[in-house]
């Protein structure tokens, strides 16, 4: 199973990837976890500074804006 | 240029919804339709201009041209970039952590972080069409100096030993990496179909996001202009009494809103009398200072460190409004 993190300082778009991630990944009948983390010492440790950002199993993917369909369905789609 | 949004307005007001024009009801909703919609075009445009020309620029390249800077360019390159690189209020947080981890000193991350709410492009422009350039050249100048003095003034008072542990541990894990080479991100060239992209997103969400505040700005602006008596503040604040200037800052305070939505208050304020510097210190003190971002700043800050940023705000906003109020009787 995939996990996913969402790194945000609880803004209205870290909710919106969040929930579009959890969407997707459901349509697709895909097994995910989604976490939202909003510890500044984690955010700063993956070195993102504009959020919501995305990590999947501990890589840092994205970072600024919520994602786009495709690329959440290009992580979902990678092994 | 703008008369065709008067226009709009005496239709819609006037001719469609029956209001008399030279009521006091029916002039403050003619205001408040034209403003509104003249800000509404404005910004959609403006912004979607301003983010295709600006579509490769963003904080981790700020960061790491600041990073290798030195110190005494650092606050006025901080300011400059705080006023023209876009960044949401929270992501204040990231950003802060981002520059301390950099090694870049509090005081010019402090530069940064205090000059970018004040000003931003559409605040510029808004105040351009509004009240003409020669107060946007001041309002700029006025925020920016504030921003590069406060950030001097934090570094003076060696402010970096208040802040909470683990963001002191990353800023001089950072100092200490300096010299080695900052590997900076190849520059992203974008085609101008990804600008459109990026500059469409942009100009729906910051229009998504500040709407709501143009809309109680200029209710509040229409409310004014409308209701308060004529020459009332002018007769009772006309003069820029120096108790007017600091009572101005604290009743910003609990206010908040972005300069968006500050901006037609500005106008109407000052087309209703109230000194310039008297409505600067407001404004500024509504925009910048405000308890959300605060508490927000508690994670990475001590209280010591608050409590002088929150004090150096105030003098600061208090100060501007005094010199703006003396200077104004001889310009």
């Amino acid at each position: 199973m995939k996990i996913f993190k969402v790194l945000g300082s609880g803004c209205a778009k870290c909710s919106k990837t969040a929930q579009a991630i959890s969407a997707v990944a459901e349509e697709k009948n895909i097994a995910v976890s989604v976490e939202k983390v909003n510890d500044p010492q984690v955010i700063m440790a993956f070195g993102v500074m504009r959020t919501p950002a995305v990590v999947v199993d501990e890589k840092l993917v994205y970072s600024g804006s919520v994602p786009s369909r495709g690329d959440i369905e290009k992580w979902l789609a990678d092994v | 240029m703008f008369q065709v949004f008067s226009d709009f307005a005496t239709w819609i007001v006037f001719d469609l919804l029956g209001f008399v024009a030279q009521t006091k009801l029916g002039d403050a909703l003619h205001f408040f339709v034209e403003d509104v919609s003249k800000i509404f075009v404005l910004l959609l445009v403006m912004i979607y201009v301003i983010a295709l020309l600006r579509a490769s620029m963003n904080v981790e390249r700020v960061r790491d041209y600041l990073a290798v800077r030195h110190k005494s360019t650092g606050y006025v390159m901080a300011s400059g970039f705080g006023a023209v690189t876009p960044f949401c209020s929270c992501s204040s947080i990231p950003v802060f952590l981002g520059f301390t981890s950099a090694g870049i000193p509090v005081g010019i991350t402090m530069a940064f972080l205090i000059t970018s709410p004040l000003i931003n492009e559409v605040a510029v422009l808004l105040l351009l069409s509004l009240l003409g350039w020669k107060f946007t050249a001041l309002y700029v100048l006025v925020g920016m100096t504030v921003g590069i003095l406060g950030g001097v003034f934090l570094d003076a008072i060696k402010a970096e030993r208040w802040l909470q542990s683990f963001a002191a541990e990353a800023l001089q894990r950072g100092q200490s990496q300096i010299e080695a080479s900052r590997e900076g991100e190849a520059a992203v060239s974008l085609s101008l179909v990804e600008r459109h992209q990026y500059a469409k997103d942009e100009a729906l969400e910051i229009f998504g996001r500040v709407w709501k505040w143009v809309i109680v700005g200029v209710g509040l602006g229409a409310a004014l202009h409308g209701f308060v008596p004529d020459g009332w503040i002018e007769a009772h604040l006309g003069d820029g009494q120096w108790w007017s200037v600091p009572a101005a800052v604290l009743v910003g305070i609990p206010l908040y809103s972005n300069a968006t939505g500050v901006i037609p208050v500005m106008e109407s304020l000052i087309s209703n009398g109230l000194p310039v510097g008297t409505t600067l210190a407001f404004c500024m003190s509504t925009v910048a200072a405000s308890f959300p971002e605060f508490i927000l700043l508690k994670q990475v800050m001590q209280w010591q460190l608050l409590a002088v940023l929150f004090a150096l705000l105030l003098a600061a906003f208090t100060l501007v409004g005094w010199v703006f109020n003396f200077a104004t009787q001889y310009i």
